[in-house]
C-alpha cells in the first residue's frame, strides 16, 4: 500500500494532474460496464424475478467500486470501502466470539447453500476449505486464500485477535478492500452462531488447526 | 470419425468405476495429481471415450429431415459457408450477417433449425442438457460439429464491431462481482496456479496455456454426469456455483463470455470431445 501511495503521488506531481482528477484516482484504471451490458444481462436472465435481481444480479456500492477498479482500488477508495464495511459489523451481544470448534470444522467442510440447485431449506456452509488450509490433516484444501493452520496459536489465543477474526468472517472487506472473501455476516449468509463456531475452529486450543 | 458405439457404451460403465476408485485414492497431493494425469492419458484414447457416441448421434441428426420444411441441417452455415463444418467450431462464436448478431455454435444451430427446417425448437431446448433416458440434440450436434475442428487451433473472430462489442461484454461479465457471496468468474479464474480444494483452476485473466488447455477441451464427456457437456452447460453451471440465478440457454451473455474465453485461449488446440471427471 505504501509503495503504491508513493507511486501515485509521484505520478500526479510529475504530470501536474493532482488538481484536475479526483484525489487518489490518478493512476487507477477504471473499467465501467460497457454500453448494453444491463440490457444483455436482462435478456440473458429473462426468467429471474425482480427480487432475485436485487440480491443476485444487482450490485451494491462495495461491489460496484470493486468492479470499477477490478479489485485494485486506489488508496482513498480502498479506505472508503473499508469504512463502509466496518460499519456493518455487529458483534455478538454477549461479547463471546468463540463457539464450538467441532461445529466450525463441519461448517468449514460444507459448501452448500445459495446455489439454484440447493433445496429451499438448505443450511448454508462456510466452505472454508475451498480456499484455505486449516486442519493440517485435511489434505483437500484450496489455495485461493492464505493458510490458516496454527492461526490461534500464532496469535497466542488472544481474545482481541479472536474478535478481529470474527469481524473478518463477518465482513472481510472491513479489513481488506475488495478481497475475494465473501462477507458472510453482512450478507446474512452465515448466522452469528456459525461464525462463532468458525472462530472456535481458529482459536480453540483443542482445535486441530492449532495442533 | 465415428467409432463403434457398443465399445464406447460399455467402456462408460468401466470408466465410472475407475473414477470412483480414483476418488478414494486421490487424497495425497502431488502423487495423486500424477495418478490423475496417468488416468487422463489412459482414457484420452478416442476408442474409450463415450463422448464419441454423441458425435455419432450428432452426425445422424445433421442429415435427418425434420420440421415443417422437412429439411436437413446440411445447408446450415456455421460461418464457413453452407454445410462446411471443417474448422467452423474453431472460429466460433462469430458475427452472422443474416441473423444480425454474434452467435455461438448452439445459438446458430437453433437459428438453422428454425429458419432452414421450420422446427419448433421448444422441445429441443427442453432437452438441452441430457439426463438418463433423455438425449440432447444440442449436445449431440455440438459434439459432432466441434469434432470437425479437433486438432485445429482456436481462431477468435474479433474483427467486426459486433464481435468487439461482445468481447467487451464478456470481459465485463468475467470480472463482475455480484450476488450473496460477491463472486465473479475472476474470483476463481483470475490468477495462475490456484486451486479449490484439490481442483486446479485454469487462469482466464490473460492468454496462457491453462486457458488453452481448458477451453480447447470442450465439449467434453463428464464421467461424473455420464453425459457429454458443452460450454453452454459449463457456463450455466459456473453461474450456479457463483450463486447467480439460472442463466437462459443460448443467451447473449453466455455467448459474450465464450467470445472472451476463446480470445484468452487463442492458438490453443482443440482436442474434442475430451473426457473429464
Amino acid at each position: 500500500m505504501n509503495r503504491h501511495t508513493i507511486a501515485v503521488a509521484a505520478l500526479a506531481v510529475a504530470a501536474g494532474l493532482a488538481a484536475s482528477l479526483p484525489a487518489g484516482a490518478q493512476d487507477a484504471k477504471t473499467h465501467p460496464e460497457p454500453a448494453g451490458f444491463e440490457a444483455a444481462a436482462k435478456t440473458s436472465w429473462s426468467k429471474v424475478k425482480p427480487d432475485e435481481w436485487k440480491t443476485r444480479l444487482d450490485t451494491d456500492e462495495t461491489q460496484q467500486l470493486c468492479n470499477l477498479y477490478r479489485n485494485n482500488p486506489p488508496p482513498d477508495i480502498a479506505r472508503k470501502i473499508m469504512e463502509m464495511n466496518r460499519a456493518t459489523v455487529v458483534y455478538p451481544a454477549d461479547g463471546q466470539v468463540i463457539g464450538d470448534w467441532k461445529k466450525g470444522q463441519a461448517l468449514a467442510n460444507n459448501g452448500r447453500g445459495g446455489q439454484f440447485s440447493d433445496e429451499p431449506n438448505t443450511v448454508n456452509g462456510g466452505n472454508c476449505y475451498a480456499c484455505h488450509q486449516l486442519d493440517p490433516k485435511e489434505v483437500s484444501f484450496g489455495t485461493l486464500g492464505p493458510s490458516l493452520t496454527g492461526y490461534g496459536k500464532a496469535r497466542d489465543f488472544s481474545p482481541e485477535a479472536a474478535k478481529e477474526a470474527y469481524a473478518k468472517i463477518y465482513n472481510a472487506q472491513a479489513a481488506f478492500a475488495c478481497t475475494n472473501m465473501p462477507r458472510f455476516g453482512a450478507t446474512r449468509f452465515l448466522s452469528e452462531q456459525q461464525m462463532k463456531d468458525a472462530v472456535a475452529l481458529l482459536f480453540s486450543r483443542d482445535s486441530p488447526v492449532n495442533k | 470419425m465415428p467409432i463403434n458405439g457398443r465399445i464406447a457404451g460399455w467402456t462408460a460403465a468401466a470408466l465410472m468405476s475407475l473414477f470412483v476408485a480414483m476418488g478414494a485414492e486421490a487424497q495425497d497431493g502431488a502423487s495423486s495429481e500424477a495418478e490423475i494425469q496417468r488416468y487422463r492419458e489412459m482414457i484420452s484414447d478416442p476408442m474409450s471415450n463415450p463422448g464419441f457416441l454423441a458425435v455419432d448421434r450428432g452426425e445422424a441428426l445433421w442429415s435427418t429431415k425434420r420440421g415443417t420444411k422437412n429439411a436437413t441441417l446440411e445447408t446450415c452455415d456455421l460461418g464457413e459457408g453452407p454445410g462446411k463444418l471443417d474448422g467452423a467450431y474453431a472460429r466460433l462464436p462469430r458475427f452472422f450477417a443474416d441473423a444480425g448478431k454474434v452467435m455461438d455454435v448452439e445459438q446458430r444451430l437453433l437459428w438453422c433449425m428454425t429458419t432452414i427446417q421450420g422446427l419448433d425448437t421448444a422441445d429441443v431446448i427442453k432437452r438441452r442438457f441430457s439426463r438418463p433416458g433423455v438425449e440432447s440434440d444440442m449436445e449431440d450436434l455440438t459434439a459432432y460439429i466441434a469434432n470437425k475442428s479437433s486438432g485445429m487451433k482456436f481462431e477468435p473472430q474479433l474483427g467486426k464491431p459486433e464481435e468487439k462489442a461482445m468481447y467487451a461484454l464478456g470481459e465485463a461479465m468475467f470480472y463482475r462481482r455480484s450476488g450473496v457471496l460477491d463472486f465473479s468468474c475472476a474470483t476463481c479464474h483470475g490468477e495462475a496456479g490456484l486451486r479449490i480444494r484439490t481442483t486446479n483452476l485454469p487462469d482466464f485473466s490473460k492468454p496462457n496455456k491453462s486457458a488453452q488447455e481448458s477451453i480447447g477441451s470442450w465439449p467434453t464427456y463428464r464421467v461424473s454426469q455420464t453425459a457429454l457437456r458443452t460450454m453452454q452447460h459449463r457456463l450455466w453451471d459456473c453461474f450456479r456455483q457463483q450463486r447467480l440465478p439460472s442463466v437462459d440457454y443460448g443467451s447473449d451473455m453466455v455467448t459474450a463470455l465464450q467470445v472472451y474465453l476463446v480470445a484468452v485461449a487463442k492458438d490453443g488446440e482443440l482436442q474434442v470431445p475430451s473426457i473429464k471427471r
